[in-house]
């Protein structure tokens, strides 16, 4: 930002000011999810989201011709800083900043920018990601979802599933079928309408519940050329590019919210334990089996943060997501499951409850978030997806599939 | 890896060039193959301290660079890569930082700017049984004229044999196991009554078992306070648990690149056995281990930069995820070199037996994942 010579301090005075004119504090210490929930309603909430849609902050580094803030990463960051001292949050987000807006200010045509990018940085338009199929989960590749040129538009037919979301989207960015005779080279990346006729949504429900995942159909669905992204049946370049971007925020490297937090399983292990099975004359965690093992979970869990805190500084000097990402999805996820398997355990039959009077509603939302935890090694690439792509990309090892599984 | 100045690139650059050239791996065969009597090899000692890495450390008025923990850590790293045996850790870093930290202007007269130029050797004399407990001190000082006499033993004295200064923990009151009454003593390694009897340990090294037999030493001999050592060695300790971790690291590092590039290379079954999705998901553990293990080491290093209230606790974290990263990398090196890495010709022993020995010092896994609970309240 040239006004400011470069210095993200010079920043700050802007930032707080404009901070306290327009965040309204009736929403302060709230947050808004747009992975698991409804839009968010409320004359202040769309008020906040209206004037941070309009600074473009909600995206603080993405290019001001597209309706970004066009901040440095380092302005982002006092920007940030500047948030958490009041309270405040970032009311833009889902999957549109977090995946598919980077990806088409990578890939898109210039009209594809200017017509998706800002409608995503004044949060108007709701993203939702049509890539896993019944039929291909870790073999992503093999989709079958297929869309037929009819000349002034594509047909698409086919079934996704675990679209996040998808109940509550307007757009889906689509990974579908367009030849037949190749893999990885038959497969295009599509923009569809999800107010299109011929396209219909089931929600899931999971082990934990109801779920934000859905089942989308798409029957006979019309799809504008100009929805095509990239070149024909050069769809899987750009979607590797995309999981690199969710893994980056699953994994915690991007927000810095990590897996640990994703699924509500918060409260330290240690803590609980001390309270639900108690203290030796010591004042140690009573069970000393238990007591170990909490132990290192809170180690892994720090050595996780320390990880974490120490790519986001690395990569500063570097261009967005690498694939040391990979790392950080499984080590992340991993602390996060294991600490939410120690505090089920740790509660005892208290962390078993379903529902009713008997249990207080934070162990009613451990259960949940244990059992809603157990798709975060599986989605975004399984462990072990993860653990394959660490193999060859990383540690240059021969891929046992051959070809087919890049 | 760290974000590092242009200074810590040049020096690490610097390590890694030297320890590829003149210290690889067949330099610790050779020199355990001569029986070298210190453990290590007295001439690459001098060339480590002719570049300066004695004074890493210590301060410029003591002849040293004051560069600092991580710099010094990146340079423990690059000699871990190699398994290179040499005094620094115990002279440069651990004993250099007993008299920083609790020297008085005399005591870093007479010895800071001698490790500097790494013409004395100093190391710590601090355990007495087979685990480290360094607040279970036996070995007696007491009062006798102006001075003091020591009695008692200390074992697993790293570089024991060779070291002309010991800095000893001795016990002036209480019991083993107090922590109050235990005080810090700086001995020559020549002084009367001490005896010095060499360790054979599988990692090839010099420590020794020292013998304190009415040891006659003086009131200026007292590192820190009388009585009040504990505080004093609890912070030394960490900063050699810091930089032998990040040896450790080096050592690890280097065991999973040389395993990595085995599974690239030896064929069965018609194909390289890295291609064997068993191996690999091993590897890739590994792999992410020591990423992890590695933001741990480089914070703690930090943090003693930094002077940070959080060291003891980051320190504990440090050596225990490398402890384990190193225990496990050191045993899948030699399972998936199988028979070969079970021979002595081969290097994969070497960081076996290297990684034990360096779990051991300062404190094992266990005795820090304790220490991190208690510093916790867990």
């Amino acid at each position: 930002m040239a006004d400011f010579g470069g210095d993200p301090e010079a920043f700050r005075a802007e930032a707080r000011t404009w901070l306290e004119a327009n965040f309204p504090k009736s929403l302060k210490g709230k947050s808004v999810s747009y992975v698991e929930d409804e839009n968010p309603d409320g004359a202040d909430m769309k008020a906040w989201i209206d004037a941070m849609g309009e600074k473009g902050w909600g995206v603080p580094t993405w290019p001001k011709a597209y309706g970004g803030g066009g901040l440095t990463p380092a302005e982002a960051r006092v920007l940030q800083s500047e948030m958490n001292r009041i309270g405040a949050f970032n009311p833009i987000g889902g999957m549109g900043t977090m995946m598919f807006g980077p990806t088409l200010l990578e890939y898109g045509t210039e009209a594809q920018k200017q017509q998706h990018i800002r409608a995503i940085a004044r949060q108007e338009v709701r993203w939702c990601q049509g890539f896993s199929e019944p039929g291909a989960g870790s073999d992503l590749a093999s989709l079958q979802t297929k869309a037929e040129d009819k000349g002034d538009h594509y047909l698409v037919n086919g079934q996704k599933v675990w679209t996040s979301g998808g109940q509550w989207a307007d757009m889906c960015f689509c990974l579908v079928r367009t030849d037949n005779t190749k893999k990885h080279e038959g497969i295009s990346f599509l923009l569809i309408d999800m107010h299109d006729p011929g396209v219909e949504v089931r929600p899931i429900q999971l082990i934990a519940g109801a779920s934000p995942f859905c089942e989308t159909f798409f029957t006979d669905v019309k799809v504008p050329k100009e929805n095509l992204v990239g070149p024909l049946n050069g769809g899987w370049t750009i979607a590797k590019r995309l999981l690199q971007h969710e893994r980056n925020g699953i994994g915690g490297g991007g927000s810095g919210g990590g897996a640990a937090g994703i699924f509500g399983v918060g409260g330290s292990p240690a803590a609980m334990a001390k309270s639900y099975i108690g203290v030796d004359d010591k004042g140690r965690i009573a069970d000393s089996d238990v007591r170990s093992r909490v132990v290192a979970h809170e180690m892994d869990a720090k050595a996780f943060q320390l990880t974490a805190f120490r790519m986001m500084v690395e990569a500063k000097s570097n261009q967005g997501p690498s694939a040391a990402t990979s790392i950080l999805k499984n080590a992340g996820t991993k602390v996060g499951s294991d600490r939410a398997e120690l505090i089920i355990e740790v509660m005892g039959t208290q962390g078993l409850g379903w529902e009713g009077e008997a249990f207080k509603p934070d162990e009613l939302t451990a259960v949940r978030g244990w059992l809603g935890g157990k798709a975060t090694t599986i989605f975004g690439g399984s462990f072990e997806i993860q653990n394959n792509i660490i193999s060859k990309r990383i540690l240059g090892l021969p891929d046992p599939l051959g070809p087919s599984s890049n | 890896m760290a974000v590092l100045t242009e200074e810590q690139s040049m020096l690490r650059d610097a390590a890694r060039t030297w320890t590829q050239e003149k210290s690889p791996v067949s330099a610790f065969r050779k020199m355990r193959d001569s029986g070298a009597p210190l453990g290590y090899d007295p001439a690459a000692f001098n060339e480590m301290a002719e570049m300066g890495w004695t004074g890493v450390i210590i301060p410029e008025e003591y002849g040293g660079s004051d560069f600092g923990y991580l710099s010094l850590g990146l340079v423990l790293e690059e000699l871990g890569r190699t398994l290179t045996a040499s005094p620094l850790l115990a002279t440069a870093l651990a004993s250099a930082s007993a008299l920083i930290l609790g020297g008085t202007a005399a005591q870093k007269e007479a010895w800071l700017p001698k490790i500097a130029s790494g013409e004395a050797v100093a190391t710590l004399a601090i355990e007495e049984g087979p685990h480290h407990a360094p607040e279970k001190v036996a070995l007696a000082a007491t009062k006798s004229g102006s001075g003091y006499t020591l009695s008692g033993k200390k074992t697993f004295v790293l570089e024991g044999l060779g070291a002309a200064l010991l800095i000893v923990s001795a016990r002036t009151s209480g019991k083993p196991g107090d922590k109050d009454g235990i005080t810090l003593f700086l001995v020559p390694g020549g002084a009367k009554g001490v005896t010095r009897t060499a360790l054979k340990l599988a990692d090839s090294r010099g420590a020794a078992i020292v013998s304190f037999e009415g040891v006659e030493v003086g009131a200026d001999a007292v590192l820190g306070e009388e009585g009040k050592g504990w505080d004093l060695l609890e912070k030394v300790l960490d900063r050699a648990r810091a930089g032998l971790a990040a040896e450790m690291l080096g050592s690890a590092i280097q065991a999973f690149e040389t395993t990595l590039d085995y599974l690239k290379t030896r064929v069965q079954f018609g194909q390289v056995i890295g291609s064997f999705q068993a191996l690999q998901h091993r590897a890739a553990k590994m792999f992410t281990d020591l990423e992890l293990a590695r933001s741990c080491v480089e914070a703690a290093l930090t943090a003693i930069d930094n002077d940070s209230p959080d060291v003891p606790e980051l320190v504990s974290l440090a050596k225990a995820k490398v402890g384990d990263t190193l225990h496990l990398v050191s045993n899948e090196m030699v399972q998936m070199h199988g028979g070969i890495g079970m021979t002595d010709a081969h290097d994969a022993g070497f960081y076996l037996k290297r990684a034990r020995a360096a779990e051991a010092t300062f404190g094992g896994q266990a005795y820090h994942r304790d220490r991190y609970a208690r510093i916790n309240g867990y």
